[in-house]
């Protein structure tokens, strides 16, 4: 099973311009919105036409535009979730699933619909209008539908963004369920970080019409290859850096020197860390802080408050003034940050070498 | 009855096919239409629509300059032994063509709220352009070609100007309830005129009631489904 893609597209405000391969694991095409996400996937359903470029479907090719191929949609065998599903209003289910299977004979027809309605778990809802259906529902319909025609590629358009945020989860482990049951090529495009890393197996970070990386999702994750990379992977803090030796760096913006564990080979432009990866110290362990490397006093400035993890915007070195901004992002349990709310400031945070992404660009 | 009742089965025989062939002509013509942009389809709609907007009496001198003896399909008409002018046919002819506007405006504004991912899921689903639109466009667009449908009938049932001009007043023949209606009034008789007003007041009214019937549904249906 094996997808190439490279296309060309002139759009409005950016050149789209990419290419990837995917084959039997699930790839996700993480991006902000406007990205050309969506546009890359019509691109391979057939629903929009590239500038120039080349798409191959198991040794099948769809598009080619210096042969002057253009296989039509209905003939390229590639399943597409729409992000509202596009369910037909005046059919049923089991209508809508049919959709994909006139040239069968009746009696394979309805097996290959009794098969859907089983995997997916839709029994009993045949006869209902998607209308009548739950976000889920019709997400496992449209999927059903979709799957019926045994297509040699899914494509999934954002396919949790249509849902209630209390629903997603349970619907996140069901496509899971389905897509490692899928033999095929499976492409699903999300601007959801977590959504990405927890659906796809490979991931495509595009911005702006290009792929900014493209690889095994862990590794993306922990060495971003570039500071846009990194941001769209969910990083908040960056600091301009330079080289002062082999191992250590000084990050201008946060008015200090850090060591870090990688080799630095180019010169460094800017560091990074993950607001997760900035670990609070307790006091006794602060004041040995000679011992322990790249530890710096703080002050908070502000924090916000999600139900389980506080965010805590932090001051380095010294108490902040009125109009000072914070240097750092810090993001911490709740029950981590009872722990030490009540300490003395300053507080003390670590910047640990094995945590900090240097860039060279 | 002392009345020779044939302008009310001239005028519904004239009605029933001159919508039939305006709902074929104007869905075609709306989903030919719905796909493209471009200022050369603009002129288009704008022929399309003229004979909304010119009075009734042009739109028929031009059918006739048309289909007269002289015209260009006249003369072609002719060869094969078929003269228009002062028949049947004609009333139909000048039917279609004043009603054909409403439906193609219907038609159109019912297949493009048809949603466009519905028809691009179809396609992915390996469906032929003929197959969407049998089995998504038309279904959906339904009750708006329904509407127009009873819209154009009602306006082939009053057509008189056009009726007039190529079809002219031959009693059991062409003769339509407004031209018996018009030669009633002139010819001084004001009963006879009463009663055929009345006949077209009821077949009008039972008309609206059903388009009203129909395209309330409709737009109930609508609001429930939302924008998806």
């Amino acid at each position: 099973m094996a997808l190439e893609v490279q296309i060309e597209k002139q759009l409005a405000a950016y050149k789209l311009s990419l290419a990837l391969a995917t084959g039997a694991k699930p790839l996700a095409v993480l991006g902000p919105s406007g990205a050309g996400k969506t546009m890359t996937l019509r691109c391979i359903a057939g629903l929009e036409r590239p500038d120039s470029g080349r798409i191959v479907l198991n040794n099948r090719v769809l598009f080619d535009s210096a042969k002057n191929i253009n296989v039509p949609s209905r003939d390229r065998r590639i399943g597409l979730l729409f992000q509202n599903y596009a369910l037909f209003p005046h059919l049923t289910v089991a209508e809508n699933i049919a959709f994909g299977l006139e040239s069968l004979a009746l009696y394979e027809r309805l097996t290959h619909i009794r098969e859907q309605i089983s995997k997916l778990h839709l029994d009993g809802l045949e006869n209902r209008r998607p209308r009548e259906l739950s976000g889920g529902e019709q997400q496992r319909a449209a999927l059903a539908r979709a799957l019926a025609t045994n297509p040699e590629a899914l494509l999934l358009d954002e396919p949790l963004s249509a849902l209630d945020t209390h629903l997603r989860s349970q619907i996140e482990q069901q496509l899971l369920e389905t897509l490692s049951q899928y033999r095929g090529a499976a492409l699903l495009v999300t601007h959801n970080i977590e959504e990405a890393y927890r659906l796809g197996s490979d991931l495509l970070v595009l911005s702006s019409g290009q792929a900014a990386a493209f690889g095994p999702k862990e590794e993306i994750f922990r060495h971003p290859p570039t500071v846009e990379v990194a941001r769209l992977t969910g990083c908040k803090n960056f600091s301009p850096a330079r080289s002062i030796s082999a191992n250590e760096i000084e990050a201008t913006n946060w008015r200090c020197q850090l060591r870090v564990t990688q080799k630095i080979a180019k010169p460094v432009t800017r560091v990074g860390i993950r607001a997760h990866q900035i670990e609070f110290l307790e006091s006794h362990q602060a004041a040995r802080n000679d011992a322990i490397e790249n530890v710096f006093p703080c002050w908070p400035t502000s924090s916000s408050e999600t139900p389980f993890r506080i965010t805590l915007y932090l001051k380095l070195h010294n108490a902040p003034t009125e109009s000072d901004h914070h240097d750092l992002q810090a993001e911490i349990y709740k029950e981590k940050w009872q722990q030490f709310k009540e300490a003395p400031l300053p507080w003390h945070v670590r910047l640990a070498p094995q945590s900090l992404m240097i860039f060279p660009e | 009855m002392f009345y020779d009742l044939s302008p009310v089965w001239i005028s519904l025989a004239t009605s029933i096919v001159a919508t039939a062939i305006t709902l074929i002509l104007g869905v075609a013509a709306a989903s030919w239409r719905e796909r493209r942009t471009g200022t050369a389809y603009a002129i288009f709609d704008g022929i399309a629509l003229l004979p909304l907007v010119l009075p009734p009496t042009v739109v028929g001198f031009l059918l006739l300059l048309l289909f007269g003896r002289h015209g260009p399909l006249g003369q072609l008409l002719l060869r094969i032994g078929v003269s228009i002018v002062f028949s049947w046919p004609a009333t139909v002819i000048a039917a279609a063509v004043v009603s054909f506007p409403l439906m193609y405006l219907t038609a159109r504004a019912a297949i493009a709220q048809v949603d466009a991912p519905l028809l691009q899921a179809a396609r992915t689903l390996g469906a032929s352009e003929w197959r969407v639109f049998r089995r998504i466009v038309i279904p959906l667009a339904a009750p708006g070609l329904l509407a127009g449908t009873i819209l154009s009938f009602a306006r082939a049932l009053g057509e008189f100007g056009a009726t007039l001009m190529l079809a002219g007043d031959i009693p059991g023949r062409t003769e339509t309830i407004p031209l018996a209606i018009y030669f009633a009034v002139e010819a001084g008789d004001m009963r006879r005129a009463i009663i055929w007003s009345v006949i077209d007041v009821t077949i009008s009214l039972a008309l609206l009631f059903a388009l009203y019937y129909w395209a309330r549904p409709q737009s109930a249906a609508r609001a429930q489904f939302g924008r998806s």
